[in-house]
């Protein structure tokens, strides 16, 4: 199903969709005002995004040093080219370990090479930790926003799922009291497993170190219980030096929820006595984008999640009307680089209104290569009228336009387009919208007439 | 001096088949401003519609007719952000032009930014005493800056508040999302049916929820996107152009 | 190929600009660091205490499964540190020594040596961190600054309790790790 028609399907329970979007509104407000008590906001996003650009120009050497450092630091580097790759290591990993039982934090890398259902039909048991996650997992639903894996769900929703699977009392709706409930059910598998997988949010090539930032906690109750610990990252989530971090962490936390820091921001640089660290540095596609000069952008990324909040769309169509593992604007310029025919639809699902540029904390130019994917998503498509850009180009001209006037008035305001792409569409415009009165004359006409 | 100055006036294709007053308001409102302004007859749609639907390279022909038709102006004022904006960003690069392209970058202004920047009028005289709500577009607000972004940190601003300030009895009503997009974003009213028409809705909301009286915004398409809505669903709403309540309210 | 070779091969094969590495300006900080700390830590939902109200804490909710690390607190400490942590998941109270704290956002540095098992501040149910009043520095620029080349194997800022927003965005402390923060200020 296309964006459109998920987005409609969405909107149909009209209360969710509104809750859906006030809560997210709420969070963008949030991060509205703790942005504004650092008059050296804007400052920071500029640097964020300059340290970014100096990492994507010096890729190679920085990921060179991280793995040279992280080495002598006495981590286990691997390197995946893509999601398959990064599969069978993580795998290989847990064979010589002997381990069935794996706890994982909140990594959408992991997501995004699908380790789960590929660990699952190997024997291993995958927990997520995260609560949000965990909610998800249990549903058999990928996160619906990066962030806040659970945010579609309603505390209703949630609390049938625990009756069902965690055996809480039915009908007990109190946040409280469902979280301690998945408290009590988690530690167990905490203190159970020999080994854990987090993600990476950043990886410093200075030190060989890798911060990874939660609130819950729920990373390093998995790894310091553990005897092997399994950091999955991206190539783009190297940044230069240890004082950078000072930048980001500053950023990161306020752009996401609002909140000056996360509560957990560990650091690992070498394991601990008698256990193991191992990385996982993952392609899968990111030298790609690269390569792409519009897009490489993109990569700065640092997963904020703030450009879901902010877009008007995504916060009234969810996380799942995009079909794609990273949802929201930034989505959407990643996911055509991965499969354009695919996600073909995704750049078309903006109004280009530029409000996640300007929350963005490392200043990624979304809208514009929503833009440029538009141009790019033509071409491959040539000129097959059945594609789906085609059907997009009929819908703006059949914006009011087309009503009551005549061809020859059309064709001379626009004089480059086909009667086709000018007479369809009509419909869809006044399903719900009155179209403007037909005025007596065109202001030409009346410049004509009073003017010249 | 402004008075020796040639000023056109570029008519987005839409404002010209359907909004002519609004585009008679932008006339009107320059020459009593003391500006010299033509219309160019010859102009044509700035190709944005085709542009922002992934044509942009379709659009070479709307863009050298573009340039040729309004290089030699001093200056080139539209009654809209978007449409200012497309020629600024996404206008193709044409070969053996880019000079008069950048030249024409320099020159054309949407209304507001044209009164406050250049012409930098200060003290309008007239009065309009209704309660008015503005409507950001997202492409006059984030895209030309015509107003601070409430996503940034940055001081508050507004060149169309700038404006409508100096009219007396006309009261600014401040609005909860104070530039939220109103979905009408050109091919997406269509193709994103639902949603588009959510979001109008919600738009429509916050200004009625504040009591505001009068919608008015630099770009028409928001509104005829806004005013379709509220009129299918009998909502008391006025709507103008700011053009238009400038015009009123000094004559 | 190898993954590694591999990736190395394509990037290498990207054409590149130079873009120059910023360097990061020190910030003012306008407020008093330790007003600053104080409400920051409230935000995160934790405390700052005296050492007297840490004492009244443990007495009024009878904790016995204390564990101390920080400096001229030991008469607090009921066990050892055992060597394994999953010893500690009967832990009511761990008392840490901080390393600083951020004034801007509440975090205070810990580090290995902090903190005897990495676990500790994780599994217990309630943590305290001990820091001295003079350690605060204003922001995260100055954080790093004062950590430096600092060569432990593990790190930590903790800025509050484990918490979560997940179920409904509804706040609620506890989530897997201490269900509250306490920060004795001295
Ligand atoms: S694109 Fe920017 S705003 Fe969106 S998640 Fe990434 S860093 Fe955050």
């Amino acid at each position: 199903m296309s964006h459109p028609a998920k987005a409609s399907e969405f909107l149909q329970d009209a209360a969710k969709a509104k809750w859906h979007d006030e809560t997210l509104w709420f969070v963008r407000d949030k991060r509205d005002t703790i942005s504004k008590t650092i008059p050296e906001w804007e400052e920071l996003r500029e640097l964020a995004s300059q340290i970014k650009d100096n990492v994507l120009a010096n890729l190679y050497e920085y990921l060179v040093q991280f793995e040279e450092k992280a080495t002598a630091n006495g981590i286990q580097v691997h390197w995946a080219k893509d999601a398959e790759e990064h599969n069978q290591i993580v795998l290989s990993i847990l064979q010589k370990h002997q381990c069935k039982a794996i706890v994982k934090s909140k990594s959408i890398l992991t997501e995004e090479c699908h380790l789960n259902p590929f660990l699952e039909n190997s024997g291993v048991e995958v927990v997520d930790t995260d609560l949000g996650e965990r909610i998800v997992q249990f549903l058999n639903q990928p996160p619906s926003h990066i962030v806040l894996p659970a945010i579609h769900l309603k505390k209703r929703d949630i609390s049938e799922l625990f009756h069902e699977k965690l055996h809480t009392e039915k009908g007990n709706e109190d946040p409280a009291y469902l979280t301690h409930a998945a408290r009590l059910h988690l530690r167990e598998k905490f203190l159970g497993a020999k080994v854990a997988i987090t993600g990476v949010n950043f990886g410093v090539a200075e030190t060989g170190e890798f911060v990874v930032c939660t609130n819950e906690g729920n990373a390093d109750m998995g790894v310091h219980l553990a005897d092997v610990h399994i950091a999955c990252m991206g190539i783009e989530k190297i940044i230069p030096r240890r004082k950078d971090l000072g930048v980001f962490l500053r950023l990161l936390a306020r752009s996401a929820t609002g909140q000056p820091i996360t509560n957990y921001n560990s650091h690992f640089r070498s394991p601990a006595q008698g256990k193991e660290i191992h990385i996982v540095l993952v392609d899968n596609g990111r030298t790609d984008q690269l390569a792409r000069e519009k897009f490489k952008n993109s990569l700065k990324c640092i997963r904020c999640g703030a450009c879901m909040n902010t877009c008007p769309i995504y916060r009234r169509s969810g996380g799942y009307s995009y079909g794609s593992v990273v949802p929201g604007p930034i989505g959407s310029i990643l996911s055509p680089g991965l499969d354009l025919k695919k996600h073909s639809s995704l750049p078309f699902a903006s109004t280009l209104c530029g409000s996640c540029t300007d929350v963005c904390p490392v200043k990624i130019n979304i809208h514009e290569q929503l833009y440029e994917w538009r141009q790019e998503i033509t071409k491959a498509q040539g000129t097959n009228a059945k594609s789906i850009s085609m059907k997009i180009a009929n819908g703006i001209f059949a914006v009011p336009f087309a009503y009551k006037i005549t061809g020859a008035m059309m064709r001379g305001a626009l004089k480059i387009l086909p009667d086709s792409i000018t007479y369809s569409g009509l419909n869809t415009w006044g399903k719900q919208r009155d179209l403007p009165e037909t005025p007596k004359e065109t202001f030409k006409d009346w410049y004509k007439k009073n003017r010249s | 001096m402004i008075q020796n100055k040639n000023i056109a006036l570029f008519i987005p294709c839409y404002v010209d088949q359907f909004y002519p007053n609004v585009a008679i308001a932008t006339l009107e409102l320059l020459e009593k401003l003391g500006c010299q302004v033509s219309y160019p007859i010859g102009q044509t749609c700035c190709g944005q519609p085709m542009a922002n639907t992934g044509y942009e390279r379709d659009t070479v022909g709307t863009t050298k007719h573009f340039v040729e038709i309004f290089g030699d102006y001093d200056y080139i004022v539209a009654p809209s952000g978007s449409c200012v904006l497309h020629i600024k960003d996404h206008a193709p690069a044409i070969a053996g032009m880019e000079k008069e392209q950048e030249s024409l970058h320099n020159k054309i202004f949407e209304l507001t930014e044209f009164l406050t920047d250049v012409l930098k009028v200060e003290n309008l005289k007239g009065s309009f005493p209704h309660k008015v709500g503005y409507h950001a577009s997202c492409h006059g607000q984030r895209g030309l800056r015509l107003g601070s972004s409430s996503e940034r940190n940055e001081p508050f601003f507004s060149k169309a508040k700038q404006l409508l300030d100096q009219i007396e009895g006309l009261e600014w009503v401040e609005l909860t999302r104070t530039d939220e997009c109103c979905g009408f974003g050109g091919t997406f009213a269509v193709t994103e049916e639902a949603l588009s028409v959510q979001m109008g809705k919600d738009r429509l909301q916050d200004h009625l929820t504040h009591g505001v009286e009068i919608l008015t915004g630099g770009d028409m398409s928001c509104i005829m996107h806004l005013e379709g809505i509220a009129k299918r669903n009998q909502q008391t709403l006025k709507f103008m152009h700011i053009a238009e309540i400038l015009n009123q309210a000094i004559s | 190929m190898s993954g590694r070779e591999n990736i190395l091969a394509k990037i290498k094969a990207i054409p590149r600009e130079s873009r120059l590495l910023p360097e990061i300006p020190a910030f003012e900080f306008p407020m008093d660091h330790k007003v600053a700390f104080m409400l920051s830590i409230q935000a995160n939902k934790g405390e700052v205490i005296t050492e007297s109200e840490l004492k009244d804490f443990i007495a009024i909710n009878r904790f016995e499964k204390i564990l101390n690390l920080a400096k001229g607190m030991e008469s607090l400490s009921t066990q050892p540190l055992p060597s394994d942590a999953h010893e500690l998941n009967e832990l009511e109270v761990a008392i840490i020594q901080g390393q600083f704290g951020v004034a801007e956002n509440g975090a205070i540095w810990l580090t290995d040596e902090n903190l005897g098992l990495r676990a500790l501040p994780f599994i217990t149910e309630h943590l305290v961190i001990v820091l001295e009043e003079k350690s605060l520095v204003s922001n995260m620029h100055e954080a790093y600054q004062r950590i430096g080349d600092q060569p432990s194997g593990f790190g930590l800022f903790i800025a509050g309790p484990s918490k979560t927003a997940d179920i409904e965005q509804s706040l609620v402390i506890g989530a897997h790790g201490a269900k509250s923060l306490r920060v004795v200020l001295r």
